[in-house]
């Protein structure tokens, strides 16, 4: 049986081009000289250039964090250039204008970006190695007032909003990627939606690192007002790379009375080669605040790619009756190694979370889950059910799972359940005894373990990662 | 029932199989033609579950020697999902719980698999639906199991019907039901029997493992074979079955070399 599954799961990556695009890239290594030419590249204002000092200077008294449970050889974060952009040769008014190498690779991924935003009626904010090179349906957007643009281009033409609530949700100097992210990022989106506004359509981002060695530092904040509500999609494929390739992105959520934020993910990049070399490093903080009353901050993610992943999407739940929730999917297969969980912090009175978890571990790979449930003493009331569920595909692999529950008032109810299960030999038995072969049998299974999840990412995402996983675990049972 | 000029299914010839290095099978020899009811009956530890699972190619066990036709084919060269798409189909002792996947999802797709080995137009799920449902009656089952995840909660009755649901749905060319009397009280044990009943037929086929006489009340067999050490040291007719009842196994160690009732 093992052979069939370590057949299915080793795969070549299907993202692995690199596209000859001229790129416009920095020296390699971190110092302020950096942060200036990063700032005055993208032609900052002060206030912003001082932010990414503040931050470079808190990162500088900062350790890299060591009590996940992921192994990696130690980074050199002097041996990274900090940024890099395709050359743009003038202001693109329309998509014809755009790199037709550019369009191509956006084809091989799949994402034909006029055919899909019209026929999807998606939106999608086109980030290209770090620079937005296209926004798409932000006039039809900008018609009920919602503000979608990439955060540089924001930093102009909204400067009052970003003052106001950027590295509000994750400080700057809030843990050690976080803080080198707020001293480099060098784009990402911007989303803002007013008052009383419901998004008409998912807004989407597809992600896609493309120069070797340049760091990804993408800065995302998500504003939604009173009585507004979104639905964000992020996607990721990257190509593929020997060097390991850190990325350290921070994405801010903030809810106020009433509005509700659905931030959705798919992840898939590269991972690294069945012997565990390359891959991509994914560092991530992404952080919501439910700010205000009745206001819901739901994280879906789907997480299949990357060698490392330590990423930890959080509620903050600030207001009375605020809802927040985490739903999520994380593969690993070869010499993948994933640390990945959520926080969910009870402030507000009457306060509700929800975390789902669903661990997929096969080859010689290492999954974790890790996710504190706090409950502050001003949070009467305040419930929680988290579910962590792990499935091992072969016996080489490893799931664990490190709840942390801190509850400081007695009348709130926290419920943790766990399982770990195994695709058995039985199983597939069972399967193959029907006429059913072992790949589809692994699929339909994982859909099953996944369902609760897959339930919770917009549709036409929920095909994409049900597709995704089968092809993930291919030739991982045998 | 015997048809004289009726064609074997199932031919094993001195047919030895191991796990773990120890051997279980020890030269089975048998055949089954269509429209013929076989039982295998011995104690626990006899091998009779363990040839069920050879011929529907468990990958725990090495098959180590002898043959297996059948339907004309070299059996022992297909892989397990072949051998069910052929037509070989295992009604489990224990079957196991899949949580998450639906069991119409499941039952669907293993139908729809087979359909397509026999060139047959496949069913969509309200087709299927339908179809279900009609075969569901056969065996007396409530509609909500279909919606459940497959065996995931079931009692042992209805794991075992939904074995024989699978079983209705497949038409397959033999089936091999292994101890499908276990864990079943009279009245589902009743309900199984009248569903294989129905579903055998002078063109397919069926094997019954068993331990104890009781569900040869309600499916009588064609031959009885007593299986013992990894060989069928014993084969008669029904009412073998029966002397095993009253007698038990200890008589026929002494007396190998005797055979009762009528050999075909």
């Amino acid at each position: 049986m093992s052979a069939v599954l370590q057949s299915l799961v080793n795969q070549p990556y299907k993202h692995g081009f690199v596209t000859d695009i001229e790129s416009d890239v920095a020296p390699k290594g971190l110092n302020e000289e950096i942060i200036r030419l990063i700032s005055a590249k993208k032609n900052e204002p002060e206030w912003l250039l001082a932010f990414r000092l503040k931050a470079y200077q808190k990162w500088l008294t900062m350790a890299e964090p060591e009590w996940q449970n992921v192994r990696y050889p130690k980074i050199d974060f002097q041996d990274i250039s900090y940024y890099s952009a395709p050359k743009p040769k003038k202001k693109l008014a329309s998509m014809d204008e755009v790199d037709p190498e550019l369009l191509r690779t956006f084809e091989k991924l799949g994402v034909p970006m006029h055919e899909r935003a019209a026929l999807a009626g998606v939106a999608v904010d086109v980030i290209f190695d770090s620079v937005s090179v296209t926004t798409t349906y932000k006039q039809k957007l900008a018609e009920v007032g919602i503000i979608f643009c990439s955060i540089s281009e924001a930093v102009h033409t909204h400067p009052e909003l970003i003052q106001k609530y950027l590295g509000t949700v994750v400080p700057v100097g809030d843990n050690y990627f976080a803080a080198l992210n707020s001293a480099v990022f060098t784009d990402g989106s911007f989303c803002f939606i007013p008052k009383g506004v419901k998004c008409p359509m998912d807004l989407s981002t597809y992600f896609r690192i493309n120069t070797e060695g340049s760091g990804q530092f993408e800065r995302t904040l998500i504003i939604a007002e009173e009585d507004a509500s979104v639905s964000y999609l992020e996607g990721c494929t990257a190509p593929r790379f020997d060097t390991n390739q850190l990325h350290a992105a921070v994405v801010e959520l903030i809810a106020l009375d009433n509005a509700d934020i659905k931030y959705s993910t798919v992840q898939n990049w590269y991972a690294g080669d069945e012997k565990g070399i390359g891959g991509i490093y994914n560092f991530v903080t992404k952080r919501g605040l439910a700010k205000g009353v009745n206001s819901r901050i739901s994280w879906t993610q789907v997480e299949t790619g990357s060698a490392i992943t330590w990423k930890y999407p959080s509620c903050i739940l600030r207001g009375e009756n605020s809802v927040g929730e985490f739903y999520s999917v994380a593969v690993t297969n070869n010499y993948q190694q994933a640390d990945t969980g959520t926080k969910m912090i009870h402030i507000g009175k009457n306060t509700r979370s929800t975390i789902i978890s669903k661990g997929i571990s096969a080859g010689h790979s290492n999954s974790s889950y890790r996710g504190l449930v706090r409950v502050a003493p001003t949070a009467e009331g305040a419930r929680n059910y988290s579910q962590c569920d792990s499935m091992l595909i072969g016996d080489q692999c490893g799931a664990h799972t490190f709840p942390y529950i801190q509850v400081h008032n007695n009348s709130a109810q926290v419920e943790h359940e766990a399982s770990t299960s195994k695709i058995g030999e039985d199983q597939l038995f069972y399967f193959s005894q029907r006429g059913i072969g072992a790949e589809e049998a692994v699929s339909m299974i994982i859909n099953g373990f996944c369902k609760d999840v897959f339930q919770q990412l917009p549709m036409e995402f929920a095909v994409e990662a049900t597709k995704l996983l089968s092809f993930k675990l291919e030739g991982s049972v045998g | 029932m015997i048809h004289s000029n009726s064609v074997p299914v199932l031919t094993v010839q001195g047919l030895r199989a191991s796990i773990n290095g120890t051997e279980i099978l020890k030269g089975i020899d048998l055949t089954v033609k269509s429209g013929e009811i076989h039982a295998i009956m011995g104690l626990n530890g006899s091998g009779k579950s363990t040839f069920a699972k050879v011929l529907a190619g468990h990958s725990a066990y090495e098959v180590t020697g002898g043959s297996v036709q059948f339907e004309g084919k070299d059996l022992l060269e297909l892989p397990p999902e072949e051998r069910a798409r052929a037509g070989l189909f295992l009604a489990f002792q224990y079957p196991i719980e899949i949580p998450g996947v639906a069991n119409t999802q499941f039952l669907r797709l293993a139908y729809n698999t087979v359909q397509t080995q026999r060139g047959r137009e496949e069913l969509d799920p309200l087709e299927f639906d339908d179809f279900v449902r009609e075969k569901m009656k056969l065996l007396d089952m409530k509609s909500d199991f279909l919606d459940r995840s497959v065996n995931e909660g079931f009692s042992g009755g209805e794991k075992k019907r939904n074995e024989i649901l699978q079983m209705a749905l497949l038409e397959p060319k033999l089936s091999i039901l292994d101890e499908t009397d276990s864990g079943l009280d009279i009245d589902a044990l009743k309900i199984v029997a009248q569903g294989v009943n129905q579903i055998a037929n002078k063109d397919n086929a069926m094997i019954l493992v068993t331990h104890y006489q009781r569900l040869l009340d309600y499916i009588v067999p064609d031959y009885v074979h007593v299986m013992q050490a990894g060989r069928i040291v014993m084969t008669g007719g029904k009412e073998l079955a029966l002397e095993l009842e009253t007698r038990g196994y200890d008589w026929i160690t002494e007396n190998k070399s005797s055979t009762t009732g009528a050999i075909a």
